[in-house]
């Protein structure tokens, strides 16, 4: 490895933003006593538990799993030591990085949740309003700031908003659960498929440069998902607060608290019509504006972040290690500024252990000229800020730490939910599913095959959508099958589910008994290698597949579905008695599930 | 003799230590390997290899063992290791089941002590043997039949010291889990008296109640786990010596988490 010498690391940089309350920890234990006592009513009890960011845990009351914000992904090395370390003491050793940015600790005995709380306060760090009713972790893509297609860096609004919303009155009881994305560009964030997504824009108003926003309202994914519907032209910075509020007061006012499968703000929009739900955020909005009593402003902080590049004298005789080509050319994006990069950490499903979190922290400090890191939005990490002359001797640290997995920005890496692993609601271990299928490229390298690089696996275990399966481009989500007596993991299958400008929802296709799956993405594969034109990629012939405008032997889905349907036959169960067992599991499938707590 | 080492702190703190080693009134006892003993431990540090009081527990070895080591029945002893306290701790149960009194573990491990710049040494101290008794401490230790037969008591609590993922796979019915990472603090083999105790009263577990505590094989993280409960002042805790490993090869009830792949989100 590369010798480093330092003769003077700068300070840890730390957490400007302290997002902690010391005393709900103690509140908390409180609050658990006398619920193990019987002295409050269970439902209290949950909403109560879900508010700060405890959620239950798969067929048992004795578990939470805590879910810690991390507003707009910027987690800094001492927060992540500290995770670590929490990971060990009441969690199982590993941590969980999860789609919408926050870092989770699972089977954590619910009586030790005040201890975890106790320690983030240490850090600045909260789990409040992570689940329930409330307006959960603002997330902002890992590439604002230094993404090259970028307007401006929205990070400091998605951080005020995030400070503005969290204890908020207003948003402690919500008839559901409200999210914001903010983002660099379109390719990067989630913009559609939120509560409330905004997308930076300049405008020259009066020959005056402004800043402002696309807002995207009432998108979603769920049992039922919809895409987000662009409120106007341009909302200029200074209205973000009033439309925040305008919107969250609509919802409040007019959300569905009774019906708890249709209370998402996407059925609001959707049962109005959207030129109806768009007028009343307007009116609300000017309502806003006009009966405030004291100007109420966001705090936004833009000054500038310090740059500076970590002492190093990098070993010039160093050989360069082995699959460095590899792993540059499918983890790490130049950034606007010249120099720069950032590099992707690609972790199966989103689980690090507790030694990794460490070596993270220490990489952090010794490799990024911003300080800290971003947490993706694909349960993985960015350490941005990286120059050029040290992505070498990086690469060497990871690999020592066995964090230089290939193909974190490839469809090599699946995004799966914690399925059965946690899951109150979960039919199948799509979490497993998930690393046996990233397992499964990395060794056929499809990591580097450049028409599958902007494609995406995505897999949930249920039909709720955590694994974010309807924006896929293969997307899957778990349930049961059965042939005869004998019941099997079986997932529904989409293709061609977009979350960029062209936002579109996957196009259901086919039911697939787990262990055909891997065989079956191979099969999709293979007919796309076999009937593609020369600069085709795999999510674009998807996209004509499923729209009806391939001209080659595959004209449709149905093909796709005819090509396919030897595989997913199922076998008797004497022949292949492991067609019948779910990943992770030696002893015959059969489903079953708590109660689920989206809703409470 | 006058206790050299006050009786009312539960660990003795590396500082204190370090006096103590200037005045040679005290026996220290390492607990690593023979060979990393060799390459250095603290200075007028005996070596006692774990694995050599595991070969043959019975109290005549482990009176054999202090004799040798220089330790009479008033000899103050410190033991370190530099495996979290683990170890160690397992140690000074021993000692403590022969009858030893005044027996502590070091606050720091071996590397930290290490790191602290403290005197370390090559130096093998000659020793000369001592006479020690054998008044066995029975309410101390726990045997599997002892466990099974009081383990619907409601004063007994068992505590299984295993990581998280180990217990949920399988442990001994009733058992709650404090893996043994819980104990410790930031820099320290264990947390404060006050830490401790929040853990227990978050936990709803009397500081009057009957605790046994047991881990993987031999008694280690469990030890340490005795020693951190005794050290607050809990009276009667039990260390089941023989732990999960013989209570398993006895085909005793073990109790599961079922329905939930929890190992696959390990990241192991």
């Amino acid at each position: 490895m590369a010798q480093q010498l330092r003769p003077s690391k700068p300070a840890d940089k730390q957490s400007k933003i302290d997002w902690s309350r010391r005393q709900e920890a103690e509140n908390f234990a409180e609050t658990v006593k006398l619920f193990r006592q019987g002295k409050i009513d269970p439902d209290m009890f949950r909403r109560f538990r879900l508010q700060h960011g405890a959620y239950g845990t798969r067929m048992t009351d004795d578990y939470a799993m805590v879910r810690i914000k991390v507003p707009a992904g910027q987690v800094y090395p001492n927060q992540l030591e500290k995770i670590a370390q929490l990971s060990e003491m009441y969690s199982i050793g590993s941590a969980h990085f999860s789609t919408r940015e926050n870092i989770q600790l699972h089977w954590v005995i619910l009586e030790d949740v005040s201890e975890i709380m106790q320690s983030l306060s240490d850090v600045g760090m909260t789990s409040r309003e992570a689940c329930g009713n409330t307006v959960r972790n603002v997330m902002c893509s890992p590439m604002s700031g230094v993404c090259k297609d970028e307007i401006f860096d929205t990070t400091p609004y998605a951080l005020a908003i995030a400070r503005f919303m969290l204890r908020n009155p207003i948003c402690q009881g919500l008839p559901r659960k409200f999210k914001f994305n903010f983002t660099c560009c379109e390719k990067h964030g989630m913009i559609r498929i939120v509560d409330v997504g905004l997308l930076p824009q300049i405008q020259e108003i009066d020959g005056e440069k402004r800043k402002g926003f696309k807002i995207f309202l009432g998108g979603g994914l769920g049992n039922r998902s919809f895409v987000g519907h662009q409120l106007e032209d341009f909302t200029p910075v200074e209205d973000l607060l009033y439309t925040s509020m305008a919107v969250i007061r609509i919802f409040d006012r007019m959300g569905d608290r009774k019906n708890l499968s249709r209370n998402r703000m996407r059925y609001l929009v959707n049962d109005l019509g959207w030129e109806k739900f768009q007028n009343l955020v307007l009116k609300e909005r000017a309502v806003v504006k006009a009966t405030q009593s004291v100007i109420v402003k966001l705090n936004i902080d833009d000054s500038v972040n310090e740059i500076q590049r970590p002492i190093s004298v990098n070993d010039e005789s160093a050989s360069v290690p082995d699959g460095y080509a590899r792993w540059e050319k499918t983890n790490v994006e130049k950034q606007s500024q010249s120099g720069f990069n950032s590099v992707f950490i690609g972790l199966e499903a989103g689980d690090i252990t507790a030694n990794q979190l460490r070596s993270v922290a220490e990489i952090i400090r010794d490799y990024s000229a911003e300080g800290f890191a971003r947490n993706g939005f694909s349960q993985n990490i960015v350490i941005r800020y990286v120059h050029d002359d040290d992505l070498k001797s990086m690469y060497s640290r990871l690999i020592e730490n066995g964090l230089a997995k290939t193909g974190s920005l490839t469809m090599a890496s699946a995004v799966g939910c914690s399925g059965t692993t946690s899951c109150n609601l979960a039919l199948t271990n799509s979490h497993r599913l998930a690393k046996e299928v990233q397992r499964k490229f990395l060794e056929l390298n499809y990591d580097e095959d450049d028409d599958l690089k902007d494609s995406t696996i995505k897999i949930s275990g249920c039909p709720n959508s955590c694994g974010q399966h309807q924006i896929a481009t293969i997307g899957f989500y778990g349930g049961g099958g059965r042939h005869g007596t004998d019941m099997f993991p079986n997932y529904t299958m989409s293709l061609g589910g977009k979350f960029d400008e062209d936002a579109m929802l996957g196009h259901h296709t086919a039911r697939v008994p787990v262990k055909r799956i891997i065989p079956v993405i191979l099969k999709i594969i293979e007919l796309f290698k076999e009937n593609k034109q020369s600069d085709d990629t795999l999510a674009k012939w998807i996209d004509r597949v499923v729209s009806g405008n391939e001209s080659s032997k595959i004209t449709g889905v149905d093909d796709i579905k005819k090509a396919i349907a030897p595989l997913i036959v199922p076998p008797n169960v004497e022949d292949e008695p492991d067609f019948y067992m779910d990943y992770g599991s030696d002893t015959n499938y059969h489903t079953v599930t708590g109660k689920g707590e989206c809703a409470a | 003799m006058c206790c050299m080492i006050d009786s009312d702190i539960p660990i003795i703190n590396s500082k204190l230590l370090r006096e103590k080693i200037q005045e040679n009134s005290i026996r220290i006892v390492d607990v690593r390997r023979e060979q990393e003993y060799q390459q250095g431990h603290i200075t007028n540090a005996v070596n006692l290899p774990l694995a050599k009081l595991l070969a043959d527990d019975s109290s005549e070895s482990i009176q054999k063992i202090a004799q040798d080591l220089g330790i009479s029945d008033e000899t103050p002893t410190v033991i370190y290791d530099d495996t979290f306290g683990a170890l160690s701790s397992r140690v000074v149960w021993a000692l403590q089941y022969i009858g030893h009194e005044d027996v502590k573990l070091l606050d720091v491990t071996f590397s930290q002590w290490k790191d602290l710049g403290y005197e370390i040494s090559t130096e093998v101290p000659e020793i000369e043997t001592a006479t020690h008794s054998v008044k066995i401490n029975p309410e101390i230790m726990a045997t599997a039949e002892y466990l099974e037969k009081v383990k619907e008591n409601k004063n007994v609590v068992i505590i299984d010291n295993r990581e998280r993922l180990n217990y949920l796979e399988q442990h001994i019915p009733g058992a709650i889990n404090i893996p043994y990472r819980t104990l410790a603090t930031d820099g320290k083999i264990l947390r404060t008296k006050e830490g401790m105790k929040t853990l227990l009263k978050n936990r709803g577990i009397s500081e009057d109640a009957e605790i046994i505590t047991y881990c993987g094989s031999v008694g280690t993280l469990s030890g340490l786990a005795y020693y951190a409960l005794k050290s607050i002042g809990v009276p009667n805790v039990k260390l089941y010596v023989h732990s999960f490993k013989e209570w398993k090869s006895l085909e005793k009830p073990i109790d599961k988490q079922e329905n939930a792949n929890y190992w696959d989100l390990s990241a192991e």
